[in-house]
């Protein structure tokens, strides 16, 4: 039992280090490409076989899910802990061995709400990259208006039938399972929701991809007709499922916002300023030729110095046992803002360089530079747009009150 | 980095917060100014003395208490919250560092006891231009034998008013806009060929303009190296930027609560005020920049206490948010008040105005901007 006690976290560090050292292979200290990120699952290709063994020699020592508890095959560690294991990832530029709903939003959803059995039955697949997860919420008539949501659920006796439509589901058409809100209530409207999970396998689920404005095709129109499911495989209580839907949108919001939307993950584009450098020139003293420019990058890399430090007070505040519930609106809002002013700010950086969109005549990463542009402005959509967060921010944590 | 406050700290702020609520509340700031005493203050002076907030950096040995600044940072963000108009950014802060930074023993023996016991403020006499540039210094000092003879102007001193001795930048070689060249003199108030000129200013705190005319100092009230002056200027400026930084985060959050206070107590079209979405949006969106700038406060506070080596950097993006924060939310503490916002008998205008007498004090934003952007490389 390593590091069930309070351990010395310098021990705990050298540990970490040599073990990294050992065993992360040397091409998973590179910058990731886009097509070699692992997201798990039984379609899983790992277009580089080392990062297989990563994920596996990871998945091992439950380090995929650092935090979670050692018996469901999670690492078990503390935040110090788990702290000094990114450190030491950072380090040496170890790339993330697996992306994962299951890891951001599914599982610690299923570790508060789901019995025992389905913890034992899912937890394990969302550490290992076995299973890959989908998010089944937003409806054509329910995004904002989440509660809002149509696609029936009926008991059968034995089983559960689903019939409706989803839409934006991310990345449907390569998941394995889905997580998805169902009515099992018409008369009611936030009581009436149910949390199920089911194989996208089963007879009588289809997907159809959406193409987004950054050319690619993350998400689907997904339709269920009579879709049939087990019973064991609903989580929480019959009409319970509004609460269990709201905790897992905090840690949807806390981990796109904490990761920056993942923007900073290693990918051959350059930073900001260096894009600016290049395009724009400096004078003598090293200082951008445009004035305004420079004070508009300046002022952006203040903002998001004060976001990460703002998300490391109130991870320290958490620590300290202080109440820092309120902070997820805050963090998601301001990531959107300030991920999307970044690449408003990289494309005008990068000028005509930033205007291509394939082929040859631009640079690899300031085509992706544009794409992730493009992507960007769905930060203030996704997980919750900015509006609603600040409905929250207002209605929760200030205390205003709707029109009476 | 920590950004939870130990209990000697918390009790600190305890103690700063009921102070200024009770004894310099802005009704105290109003009838300093209704009474022509332009933010002077001898009372409120002593008292301040007496609850050790002047010693809050200087050691024991020399009669403070020696708390670190993550605990002036608590005082500081206490009289920002009421706008007290007090010494303690000149003299708590920047005459205490300069003397702690750059002193000799003697010097330290001299006045940091002097500072603690609240008997002489300091005020530093840098700039000379309408815009902060610790290198334009053109001040001369010549060397004169025994010392050194100081001609030239300062303009806008904060707190130099009522300051018993100067922190006076003079510039031993080169010219204005060079960095090296510069030497720290204390000067006394009484001085010969020191003339001090009361400004009224648009805070009601008040400040001065100096001029300086063949005034002696003797070598004994030279502060730090000779000649290198910027060497201790420069972390003396970035502990008083800071500072600055936690009081402006107090006038903000200040200027936030009468708000949101507002929001939920005025009624218009027969609704609380606060119910409107436009409102409720804005209302959020300055909740979650205060949140970033006190995250910005807190890591340079602590740094300073940490002798961690980004103090610059991080003093900077302190001092740049602060004043953006604040300047956003005195702007619409004025308009989400309407009418009653923009008479002299409400507090919010006296938030706004001082919030531009701390956008301008030791670097507005966009110097800071500026200095960020060449501390990171471009
Ligand atoms: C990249 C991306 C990935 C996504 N992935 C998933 C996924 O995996 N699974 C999933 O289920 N969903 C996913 N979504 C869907 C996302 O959660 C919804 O798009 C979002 O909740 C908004 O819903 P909507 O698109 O229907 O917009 P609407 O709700 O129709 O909103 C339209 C506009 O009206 C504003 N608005 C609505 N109500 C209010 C109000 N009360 N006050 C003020 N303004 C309001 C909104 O802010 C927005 O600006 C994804 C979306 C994006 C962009």
């Amino acid at each position: 039992m390593p590091y069930d006690t309070p351990s010395d976290p310098e021990a705990f560090r050298q540990e970490v280090r040599e073990w990294l050292e050992e065993n992360c292979p040397k091409s998973m200290r590179t910058p990731q490409p886009e097509d070699e990120v692992v997201w798990g699952g039984r379609r899983e290709k790992f277009k580089n076989p080392d990062s297989k063994v990563w994920l596996e020699r990871m998945a091992e020592k439950g380090w995929t899910a650092p935090t979670w508890p050692k018996e469901l095959g999670g690492g078990g560690l503390d935040r110090e802990q788990t702290k000094i294991l990114h450190q030491e990832m950072g380090r040496i530029n170890a790339r993330i061995p697996l992306h994962s709903f299951g890891l951001w939003m599914f599982g610690p959803a299923l570790l508060e709400f789901g019995n025992e059995e389905q913890k034992k039955r899912f937890i394990p697949d969302i550490i290992h990259g076995r299973t890959r997860w989908c998010q089944g919420y937003s409806e054509p008539g329910a995004g904002s208006d989440l509660a809002g949501l149509q696609t029936k659920c009926e008991d059968k006796g034995d089983h559960y039938l689903i019939n409706g439509q989803k839409v934006w589901t991310s990345y449907a058409d390569q998941a394995d399972w889905i997580f998805c809100l169902v009515r099992t209530d018409n008369t009611v409207k936030h009581e009436g929701i149910s949390f199920i999970l089911f194989d996208m396998e089963s007879e009588g689920v289809e997907t159809r991809p959406i193409k987004l404005i950054s050319g690619s095709s993350p998400f689907c129109e997904t339709f269920f007709s009579d879709v049939k499911v087990p019973k064991d495989q609903l989580v929480g209580d019959v009409n319970g499922g509004w609460k269990i839907a709201k905790r897992l949108l905090q840690f949807e919001r806390s981990s796109i916002s904490a990761s920056g939307f993942g923007a900073a993950r290693g990918s051959g584009m350059l930073g900001l300023e260096e894009y600016a450098k290049i395009h724009v020139g400096t004078d003598k003293d090293g200082a951008l030729l445009d004035g305004d420019l420079r004070g508009r990058i300046s002022d952006h890399m203040m903002y998001a110095k004060a976001f990460g430090l703002t998300v490391k007070r109130s991870g320290e505040q958490a620590k300290a046992g202080q109440e820092v519930g309120h902070t997820a609106s805050i963090i998601k809002y301001a990531a959107a803002k300030m991920n999307q002013d970044k690449f408003e700010l990289m494309i005008e950086a990068l000028g005509t360089e930033g205007l291509g969109w394939e082929g040859e005549g631009f640079d690899k990463g300031a085509k992706m530079a544009t794409r992730a542009w493009l992507r960007s402005k769905g930060n203030s959509i996704e997980g919750g747009t900015s509006e609603i967060n600040l409905n929250v921010v207002s209605k929760r944590v200030l205390g205003l009150r709707d029109h009476q | 980095m920590t950004f939870v406050l130990t209990e000697d700290q918390e009790m600190l702020r305890d103690t700063a917060v009921n102070f200024t609520r009770d004894e310099l509340p802005v009704k105290h700031l109003r009838s300093l100014r209704d009474s022509g005493k332009n933010g002077v203050d001898a009372e409120g002076r002593q008292k301040l003395a007496e609850l050790g907030f002047f010693g809050v950096l200087i050691p024991e040995e020399y009669d403070g208490v020696g708390m670190g600044m993550v605990a002036l940072g608590q005082v500081m963000e206490a009289q920002g919250r009421t706008l007290a108009a007090t010494a303690l950014l000149q003299t708590a802060c920047m005459g205490a560092s300069a003397i702690l930074l750059g002193g000799t023993e003697e010097q330290k023996k001299e006045w940091l006891p002097k500072i603690a016991s609240g008997e002489v403020t300091t005020a530093l006499a840098l700039d000379e231009g309408s815009h902060h540039s610790p290198a334009g210094v053109a001040t001369e000092a010549e060397r004169d034998g025994q010392g050194y003879t100081l001609n030239g102007a300062k303009k806008y001193v904060s707190d130099g008013h009522h300051a018993d001795v100067f922190i006076v930048v003079g510039r031993t070689f080169g010219e204005a806009g060079d960095t090296h060249g510069l030497t720290l003199f204390l000067v006394p108030r009484d001085a010969k060929g020191l003339t001090v000129k009361s400004l009224n200013t648009v805070d009601s705190h008040g400040a001065a303009h100096l001029t300086l005319e063949d005034v002696h100092v003797p070598e004994s009230h030279v502060l730090g190296a000779p000649d290198k002056g910027m060497d201790l200027l420069e972390p003396v400026l970035d502990r008083g930027r800071i500072a600055l930084a936690a009081e402006m985060l107090g006038s903000a959050t200040a200027a936030f609560e009468l708000t949101h206070e507002y929001l939920q107590t005025r009624k218009q079209f027969g609704q609380l005020i606060g119910s409107f979405q436009s409102m409720q949006h804005r209302a959020a969106k300055m909740f979650t920049e205060l949140e970033l700038t006190k995250s910005c406060v807190g890591a340079a506070l602590t740094a300073v206490d940490e002798q961690r080596n980004d103090i610059s950097e991080l003093a900077s993006l302190a001092k740049a948010r602060a004043g953006e924060t604040v300047h956003l939310v005195s702007n619409e503490t004025v308009q989400m008040h309407g009418g009653i916002g923009m008479t002299d008998d409400h507090d919010s205008g006296f938030y706004m105005k001082r919030a531009r007498v701390q956008e301008a004090l030791l670097g507005s934003a966009s110097f800071h901007r500026d200095r960020f952007a060449r501390i990171n490389g471009f």
